[in-house]
């Protein structure tokens, strides 16, 4: 599959002696839907973090927009057009949401003195609008830290959204999310990238919601990559089952 | 029009107070300059220390280096009384900002305590180089030029000055934190690995953060030195264990990471500082170790942060009873 926006070429990550990747390869086409699933343990946040630029691979090529990226800092790659949102959710927690918005705002200055630049009527238009799209703006004068898990979560996500990325790496969007709730969510995934245009790399425990969302489907298990296929196959994959029971 | 008229009418009246006060007290002149400096020294701190939340007990190592390089300048390049110090200032001014980049490079890349400590070495550090460095007076220090008039015009011109680089300093800070860089760096003290991740150029902000309060520490340290009169390496130019340790208190004192926190926390606690030399001479230390302790005590989020902790609302921080903005659809 050539032309992907996001290629990762047999990638292996070790910590010490635990081999947490072993010569991952997968695909991400520009504006499609991809999850990424397996057990508690299989290095799917790993594989992110190596994607992300957090970490150096020991081994292996990821490309974005067929550059090479294995070797830039996370700031750097984000600036590209690919960011991550967090398992244990990372907002800034003593600023309201609307902060939290502004300065979410794609960070692709060039001049020294963008730095200081105001907060035009636009950008304040923008954030609301995308905080009322999570369903946040009423909070949006409320100091993020005094915020639930969820609504920090949602935040999270709308912030990801300001920031107009090509690629969003979504880590358990659902976890820690009211049920009621979560079908809103995947409703909201999806409009994201077939309104937005932004293409999604999720990684999801709830079989229910990656299994509605995604288009295909990668499944790790203990650091290697087991199958991918479409959700269907995925589903009844017999080696995913195992890996899920615990027989792998 | 009423709001905007209910907004400037405290400024106005602190406009007043500030301009009449000097005319009226002349005797405290000095001790009201004083009071500006230590303004300077809590805003200046705050950048770094309180929205950024870089803890630097370093800060005092710019004030001294404008200060000596203003003197130097003074002493060295024979030009008249008003001029010397004009070029003076702008050159300790502009040392302290080379020096903040420099510095930043290295000790910026340090996080949480470890950034705490190494800007301790700092000042320490610079004190004992200037204590045995001859060319700016070693351990004897250096004495500024004689100022063109008697002594009561020397003190209100350093009042002006002092009062007018407090005010620029002020409102140059507002300026900023209601920006991107405001924020930016706000984002940096809640979670500089978030910031990385969306993409901030973290670096560059922390180092110039570093530059704006080295900006006016190095031109408000041309200025102390000549309104002192005498600089002394240890007890005036980098004076740690005084001014150091003070800007930090006084920010916490008022509330770090607000605009008018550090202010009202210079004011009280120079006042307190001043009544305490006053009536309580000889137990002074003492009564400023007890507030030191207070403070830390029962205001560790300082008085504008107990105040943000009660009454939210005052600060802006409430649920909109509106679902959803004007003229949108969900």
């Amino acid at each position: 599959m050539a032309g992907s926006l996001l290629e990762v070429r047999n990638v292996s990550k070790r910590f010490g002696g635990v081999v947490a990747n072993r010569e991952i390869s997968l695909d991400v086409p520009e504006g499609r839907i991809v999850g990424l699933i397996g057990p508690n343990g299989s290095g799917k946040t790993t594989l992110f973090n190596s994607i992300v630029g957090h970490h150096p691979i020991d081994a292996g090529a990821i490309r974005f927009q067929g550059r090479e990226i294995s070797t830039l800092r996370v700031s750097e790659i984000a600036r590209l057009g690919m960011l991550r949102t967090f398992q244990q959710t990372r907002v800034y927690d003593k600023m309201t949401c609307l902060q939290n918005m502004r300065i979410s705002l794609p960070t692709r200055e060039v001049s020294f003195f963008d730095m200081f630049a105001r907060f035009s009527p636009e950008v304040d238009e923008r954030a609301e609008a995308l905080l009322e799209f999570t369903g946040l703006y009423a909070k949006r004068h409320l100091r993020a830290g005094d915020m639930s898990f969820g609504q920090q979560k949602l935040l999270e996500f709308a912030m990801a959204l300001m920031a107009e990325p090509k690629l969003l790496l979504l880590d358990e969007p659902t976890a820690g999310i009211n049920p009621t709730l979560i079908n809103g969510l995947i409703e909201r995934l999806k409009r994201v990238n077939a309104d937005l245009g932004i293409t999604l790399l999720v990684i999801e425990h709830n079989m229910r919601v990656i299994m509605n969302l995604a288009q295909h489907i990668y499944c790790l298990a203990h650091g290697e990559l087991l199958a991918d296929g479409p959700p269907e196959r995925i589903r009844d994959d017999q080696r995913v089952i195992d890996a899920y029971l615990g027989a792998h | 029009m009423q709001e905007s008229v209910r907004r400037l009418l405290p400024l106005a009246a602190i406009a007043v107070v500030v301009i009449a006060a000097p005319l009226l007290f002349p005797d405290y002149r000095t001790q009201m300059a004083l009071l500006w400096v230590m303004v300077i020294f809590a805003l200046t701190w705050d950048v770094v220390g309180g929205q950024m939340g870089y803890n630097s007990f370093g800060n005092v190592f710019f004030f001294g280096v404008g200060m000596y390089a203003c003197a130097v300048v003074q002493r060295d390049a024979g030009l008249d009384y008003y001029t010397g110090l004009a070029v003076g200032v702008a050159i300790g001014t502009a040392l302290a900002v080379l020096a903040a980049a420099a510095i930043g490079a290295g000790l910026l890349g340090l996080r949480g305590h470890y950034f705490a400590i190494g800007t301790l070495g700092l000042g320490i550090a610079a004190a004992e180089i200037a204590a045995s460095w001859d060319y700016i007076g070693a351990g004897a220090g250096l004495v500024t030029p004689v100022f063109p008039g008697d002594i009561q015009d020397r003190t209100l011109f350093y009042y002006w000055l002092c009062l007018i680089v407090a005010v620029i300093t002020f409102f140059t800070l507002r300026w900023l934190y209601a920006g991107r860089f405001g924020l930016a760096i706000n984002a940096i003290r809640d979670d500089e690995d978030k910031a990385e991740a969306m993409g901030l150029r973290t670096t560059r902000y922390k180092t110039v953060a570093w530059c704006v309060s080295a900006f006016f520490l190095g031109m408000t340290g041309g200025l102390v030195g000549n309104m002192v009169g005498f600089i002394d390496p240890r007890d005036v130019a980098f004076a740690g264990a005084t001014f150091g340790v003070w800007m930090v208190l006084m920010a916490i004192l008022g509330g770090k990471g607000t605009l008018w926190g550090p202010v009202i926390g210079a004011a009280i606690f120079h006042i307190t500082q001043e009544l305490f030399w006053t009536w309580l001479l000889g137990w002074q230390r003492v009564a400023l170790g007890l507030l030191i302790v207070l403070i830390v005590v029962f205001f560790p989020q300082g008085i504008l942060g107990w105040l943000r902790e009660r009454r939210p609302e005052l600060f802006g921080h409430r649920v909109d009873a509106a679902r959803s903005g004007p003229g949108r659809s969900g």
